[in-house]
């Protein structure tokens, strides 16, 4: 090897094969480092810029790790309360109906504290996406159980492993609102992967373009890994959610439009 | 030709929501205020002027809907009655940090717990005090007649954009249920969307390539800006406490006694001054319009005047605190009460006074 390329002759205009979407902020990612919650950002930020959307849409961000996501989408946003989500871009999209309205969701906030927000956006068929970014845990509060924990699995409120005779079991949203006539396309997907990532990317595309049908809410899943609130490296985890989470949150379409 | 009408409390603030422009109601059922979604349902708000009428899931539900709603700019309000009000205090709390304009409506029945559906005030120091987390305050306005009912709509909505705060009307079973006549004035056009972006650019209206993006939040993890966010807060309670108190002096100019009381009592009091003028007794009353901010200074000198104070609720003793505050001690001040859904009769309030403070 004779010459080894330095940083600037790398990065020249007709290397370029990806940039980030300009809808994302430059403040750094509040998210650890493997975590799938940046890439779900990314998809859905990248599709808002390639629709042309930023102007005509309105983010919900939830009390999670994601707390924050208004830091890094740039978009116009509200921050809810805990699992009240689906509530305020009720309120927003029901006085803006030509608006794209979105929230951005945990487990924890979707499917336990807002589970009745969640379940009756769903049902009155509001004209909404919802991004569900599922990792099986409390990622924010450091590691406690969720409601989609597996079972046997331990967590901080759950060390010995979650005990399905008093602690219940992983409650599978996707599949109960996928049930209501008010939904439109439910979909669950993944990010751990690139090819992951390009499918995940086409559910977030449908979810925004039928939205502007007004036919009812688009929901997407997004199985996700939380390596540090797991205790694993971020590989570690991607593969423990294949071999765990898959098998009880099969991944692919629920609901299809009908034709 | 004036517009007048026979109406109940309820469906006079309804009606008064409506013309006031507003855009959106989100609610859920409760007695003793039903007839507020029931009109709105009726009268078909969405045809008539575009207002967007919701039967929500929940109080909780609704609350979080009215925040959406108005951090897009939009004038909207709920309804309830205190066990539904206690379960907004979440969605109030995130409104207040995040400064948001709403109209709210507590028409108070007696509790604690389901208690009774019954006219009560004992709501006041959840409706005054803050009543969610954090230190805030709402801009509370107690009607006492269906007139008023009918103008804290508009008012209402007014005091809320104008200072960016939660506007509660706080009513209570009896002054929502009853029927009089009230005087009402002509619709005003709903802002359209455009008008919202120029006037309120604090709005999420979707982000336009001439301003940064907006964001309602009311989280701040850096404690030192936190601290700046509630001194502000503070600033803006203050700024109201000196700007929007409003009262009503009834008999007050040569009064030795004194009656303080709000919505459902003052109507009771009102009575009591009749009938003690005619027993010779030279009282008055002082009715807050405002409960915050209160009539602090109009307490103060009234108490220079009188050789009392009895104020009259229907509650265990909430705003004779705030009485006591402004007297500091310069007069005697009693409470008198009722409980449990009861209003008391004019003459048991007289038959009060006079034990107090002139049969001694
Ligand atoms: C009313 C209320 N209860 C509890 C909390 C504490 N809390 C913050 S985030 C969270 C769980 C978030 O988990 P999830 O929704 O799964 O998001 P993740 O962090 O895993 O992405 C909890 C319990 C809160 N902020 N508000
Ligand atoms: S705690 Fe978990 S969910 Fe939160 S940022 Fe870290 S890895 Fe992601
Ligand atoms: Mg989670």
């Amino acid at each position: 090897m004779d010459h080894i390329l330095t940083r600037d002759e790398v990065t020249v205009p007709e290397n370029l094969v990806y940039s980030r979407t300009c809808l994302l902020t430059d403040n750094a990612l509040s998210y650890c480092p493997g975590c799938g919650h940046g890439t779900a950002h990314r998809l859905i930020m990248e599709t808002i810029e390639e629709m042309g959307l930023q102007a005509d849409t309105i983010g919900v961000a939830p009390v999670g790790c994601s707390v924050l996501a208004y830091d890094f989408m740039d978009i116009d946003m509200q921050q809810a309360a805990h699992g009240r989500a689906p509530a305020v871009a009720t309120g927003i999209k029901r006085l803006y109906p030509h608006k794209t309205v979105f929230t951005y969701q945990g487990d924890g906030d979707l499917a336990a504290i807002g589970t009745g927000e969640t379940l009756h956006a769903c049902n009155r068929g509001e004209n909404i996406a919802i991004f569900f970014v599922n990792n099986g845990i409390y990622g924010m509060t450091g590691g406690q159980m969720a409601p989609t924990t597996l079972p046997g699995m331990k967590t901080a409120t759950s060390p010995f492993g979650r005990d399905t005779a008093s602690m219940g079991f992983p409650l599978k949203m996707t599949e109960l609102i996928a049930q209501l006539p008010g939904t439109y396309y439910v979909t669950r997907q993944a990010v751990h992967t690139p090819a992951a990532v390009r499918k995940t990317k086409k559910a977030v595309e449908k979810a925004f373009q039928y939205q502007k049908l007004n036919k009812g809410l688009c929901f997407v899943e997004i199985v996700s890994n939380c390596n540090s609130g797991w205790k694993m490296t971020p590989l570690e985890s991607n593969k423990w959610m294949e071999e765990n989470m898959f098998p009880y949150f099969p991944l692919g379409d629920i609901k299809l439009p009908k034709p | 030709m004036k517009d007048i009408r026979l109406m109940k409390g309820n469906e006079a603030i309804a009606e008064g929501v409506i013309r006031a422009g507003c855009d959106g109601y989100f609610g859920y059922p409760i007695t003793p205020q039903s007839e507020v979604l029931e009109y709105l349902m009726a009268t078909n708000t969405e045809k008539r002027t575009g207002m967007v009428t919701l039967q929500a899931e929940s109080e909780i539900a609704s609350i979080h809907m009215v925040y959406g709603g108005a951090g897009a700019g939009k004038r909207v309000m709920t309804s309830s009655s205190s066990p539904g009000i206690s379960l907004m205090q979440e969605g109030i709390s995130f409104m207040a940090g995040t400064e948001l304009p709403c109209l709210l409506l507590n028409v108070v029945r007696g509790g604690p717990g389901l208690g009774t559906i019954q006219p009560s005030q004992s709501d006041y120091f959840q409706a005054v005090k803050g009543g969610g987390h954090g230190d805030y305050k709402m801009i509370v306005l107690a009607p006492a007649s269906v007139q008023e009912m009918y103008d804290f709509a508009k008012l209402g909505f007014e005091l809320a954009f104008k200072h960016r705060i939660q506007v509660m009307v706080l009513s209570d079973g009896a002054i929502g249920q009853m029927m009089e006549k009230v005087e009402l004035d002509e619709q005003l056009p709903r802002l359209t969307d455009e008008e919202i972006v120029k006037k309120y650019p604090w709005a999420t209206t979707g982000k336009t390539p001439d301003r940064p993006r907006n964001i309602i939040t009311s989280l701040d993890l850096n404690p030192v800006k936190q601290e700046i966010i509630n001194i502000n807060l503070q600033k803006k309670f203050k700024h109201i406490e000196e700007t929007e108190v409003r009262f009503e002096r009834i008999e007050c100019d040569d009064a030795e006694y004194l009656f303080v009381a709000y919505g459902s009592s003052a109507r009771v009091c009102q009575k009591a001054v009749q009938l003690g003028r005619a027993r010779g007794i030279k009282v008055g009353l002082l009715r807050p319009i405002t409960l915050f901010p209160y009539p602090v200074e109009e307490v103060a000198k009234l108490a220079k005047q009188v050789k009392g104070m009895l104020a009259i609720e229907m509650s265990a003793g909430q705003m004779v605190e705030d009485v006591r505050l402004a007297v500091n001690g310069v007069v005697p001040v009693a409470h008198y009460g009722r409980l449990g859904g009861i209003l008391p009769a004019p003459d048991e309030v007289i038959h009060e006074l006079e034990k107090n403070f002139i049969n001694k």
